[in-house]
């Protein structure tokens, strides 16, 4: 078939600023990221609120030799990154909700054939078609596995698009360490929103990146590799699920990330990550204006959940308030974390409809009221 | 040669593990596999492949071959195969697939992979049935075939009509090469392998997306003999699906592609 004559966008590359604080939506740091973290292969299929980042990498990979290809579905998309990823190379998707859901299986065989890849959810409001608004509806999909069988896959939330930056280069490290996905959770307002940010000075040259011996690269003077998931006997079904089982101990003693605030005096524990606890940070301030004893408990590793941390914090408080943009997801960890240490309380917005801060002062002014 | 010395005329490939295959007894799946290692040991890549193996029967594919290999979700070879040459256009990749696989479920990564022209070659085995499953309808059944879930035989009212992949696929301007090919007699192994060759040249010389269909048989979930299963693979199947070449890139012509087995 003949080309079409369609325009040429006229828009030239302009070269980013490393090293200074410069301002850059949120879904164009995820893939900017991903570039300096020396991903060099990139399959996704367009979704709304995270067609920024397919875009960006459209037009920025081939400048550092990397692969972008739209895919013909979230299916195909996942698919590919698994070929990718058994071939050796850094690969990342990135998709939204209803598109995250299409990749479940494709993320099960991923983990279990023990390949690293980093996914990017960039949620909306659901379930079904949903909406495109903020919303955190998908933290059981994300830290319970998602797919069908025993696996989990790590899962970071960043909360500001610095955080985007820093979080999105660290998974593809612990993809790597750990050999399996892992999620990067943002939601439609981190990643429309521009923010200052700082990229890294230093990038990775993907060369420089140890050798994957059990790569699919040839079998060039050594057996044949084979990426598999199918294990007909059950003994060694087991015998694999375990050592997946094994690697996800080693991350809950290694990899926790958490943090906390105004938590010394508190007598209230706000417990929410990405976007709501941005909103419940500033709430939180205001109600210490006014004399609330209270603080906030954000876990930044949501799989695996800084249980034994937030204990330690509910040893010391009266109260915990789950804020999350969810009908009550978290919570349920939070309550099997806190073990009946202190009261669990919850909060949630769902349907893509976020918190004002007034709203959260309120729920914190009158729980001090209360007397907790 | 000096009379009582003997010569190896025939051996296993190099590129075919030697073990037991799985496969039923009058299975054709195994005569293609031996095609796929034959051109493998030719073109000299057991260094250089890398095989997508489907699931379906053909899923242990992965034992099989001495190339590096990799297991994919059901239908979505081609995807993988995609994600392994893009990130590595050095390397040979090669999904081989059932008719579930290809024309069913993965019938999207199929045709998309088809249509950017992708740089692959895809070996596709048309049995007309479910075989690891145990016997239902594919997408390639024929009318009036019994599978277990046409016990009727298939009923175009109500389970649709066959699918012509190689005919589906020559629409669009991707494929470098596209034929059907049986593997019922030594003269028709001969032509298998002879396009088998083409399908491998294509991608060797990055023309494109390159696919073979082989009829093959499924004696087990037919119901029926080995001899009889091939039987039916000529008298019935290539009247539905003709033995044809359907597209082959100019650069595909003469010279080395041409020669005989
Ligand atoms: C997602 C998914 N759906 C269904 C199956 C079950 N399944 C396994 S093989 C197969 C069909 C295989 O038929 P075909 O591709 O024609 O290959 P054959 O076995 O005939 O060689 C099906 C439906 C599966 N493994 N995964
Ligand atoms: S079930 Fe059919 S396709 Fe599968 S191995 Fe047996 S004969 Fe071959």
């Amino acid at each position: 078939m003949r080309p079409s004559t369609h325009r040429q966008s006229e828009t030239k590359a302009m070269p980013i600023e490393r090293g200074k604080r410069i301002l850059m939506r949120g879904n164009e740091v995820v893939a900017q990221a991903a570039m300096d973290a020396g991903c060099r292969a990139f399959f996704g299929y367009p979704i709304t609120p995270q067609n920024q980042i397919p875009d960006y990498m459209a037009r920025h990979m081939p400048e550092v030799g990397g692969v972008f290809l739209q895919a013909e579905s979230e299916v195909s998309a996942i698919n590919m990154v698994y070929g990718a990823a058994a071939a050796g190379v850094r690969v990342m998707t990135a998709s939204s909700s209803p598109g995250i859901s299409l990749k479940q299986e494709g993320i099960s065989y991923i983990a279990e054939a023990e390949l690293p890849c980093v996914i990017v959810n960039i949620m909306r409001g659901g379930s079904g078609l949903g909406n495109i608004a903020p919303s955190q509806a998908d933290y059981f999909q994300s830290v319970k596995g998602g797919g069908h069988g025993d696996y989990r896959t790590l899962v970071l939330a960043p909360w500001s698009v610095q955080e985007l930056y820093d979080l999105t280069r660290e998974a593809f490290d612990l993809a790597d360490r750990y050999r399996g996905p892992v999620l990067v959770v943002g939601d439609a307002l981190l990643g429309q929103m521009m923010e200052p940010v700082v990229l890294a000075e230093e990038v990775v040259d993907p060369s420089s990146l140890p050798a994957k011996p059990w790569a699919t690269t040839g079998a060039r003077g050594r057996p044949h590799n084979v990426i598999n998931s199918l294990y007909i006997n059950p003994p060694d079904l087991a015998a694999s699920n375990m050592r997946l089982q094994e690697r996800y101990q080693e991350a809950a003693r290694r990899e926790v990330r958490f943090e906390g605030e105004h938590l010394e005096d508190a007598k209230i524990a706000v417990v929410a990550y990405g976007t709501a606890a941005r909103v419940a940070a500033g709430a939180i301030k205001e109600a210490r204006a006014e004399g609330v004893q209270v603080g906030l408990f954000r876990p930044i590793t949501l799989f695996p959940f800084p249980s034994t941390q937030l204990a330690e914090v509910a040893d010391k408080v009266d109260t915990i308030l789950v804020v999350e943009l969810s009908a009550g997801q978290m919570v349920e960890d939070v309550r099997l974390a806190v073990e009946g240490r202190a009261e669990v309380r919850f909060m949630g917005k769902c349907g893509g409809v976020v918190f004002t801060p007034a709203e959260l002062v309120e729920a914190m002014t009158s729980l001090a009221r209360e007397g907790h | 040669m000096a009379t009582g010395e003997r010569q190896v005329v025939f051996s296993r490939p190099e590129s075919l593990a030697p073990v037991r295959m799985h496969y039923c007894p009058g299975c054709t799946h195994g005569i293609i596999h031996r095609l796929v290692a034959e051109m493998l040991d030719e073109f000299d890549l057991v260094e250089r492949a890398v095989g997508i193996a489907p699931v379906g029967c053909a899923v242990f594919a992965y034992d099989y071959f001495n190339c590096d290999m990799i297991e994919a979700a059901h239908g979505r070879a081609p995807a993988v195969a995609t994600g392994v040459k893009r990130v590595r256009p050095d390397l040979f990749v090669f999904s081989y697939q059932g008719d579930g696989d290809l024309a069913s479920i993965g019938m999207a990564e199929t045709i998309h992979a088809a249509a950017r022209g992708e740089n692959i070659t895809v070996v596709f085995v048309n049995n007309a049935v479910y075989g690891m499953t145990g016997g239902q309808m594919a997408p390639t059944t024929l009318l009036g075939q019994v599978t277990s879930t046409t016990p009727f035989g298939r009923d175009a009212k109500t389970a649709g009509h066959p699918i012509r992949m190689c005919e589906l696929l020559a629409t669009l301007d991707g494929p470098a090469y596209l034929a059907r090919v049986t593997v019922t007699s030594p003269r028709r192994v001969r032509e298998a392998k002879r396009a088998l060759r083409r399908a491998f040249e294509a991608q060797e010389r990055g023309l494109g997306f390159a696919l073979l269909e082989v009829l093959s048989t499924c004696p087990t979930r037919w119901g029926m003999p080995p001899e009889k299963a091939l039987s039916w693979v000529e008298d019935e199947m290539t009247t539905q699906y003709p033995i044809k070449e359907f597209v082959c890139a100019e650069e595909l012509r003469g010279d080395k592609a041409e020669g005989d087995s």
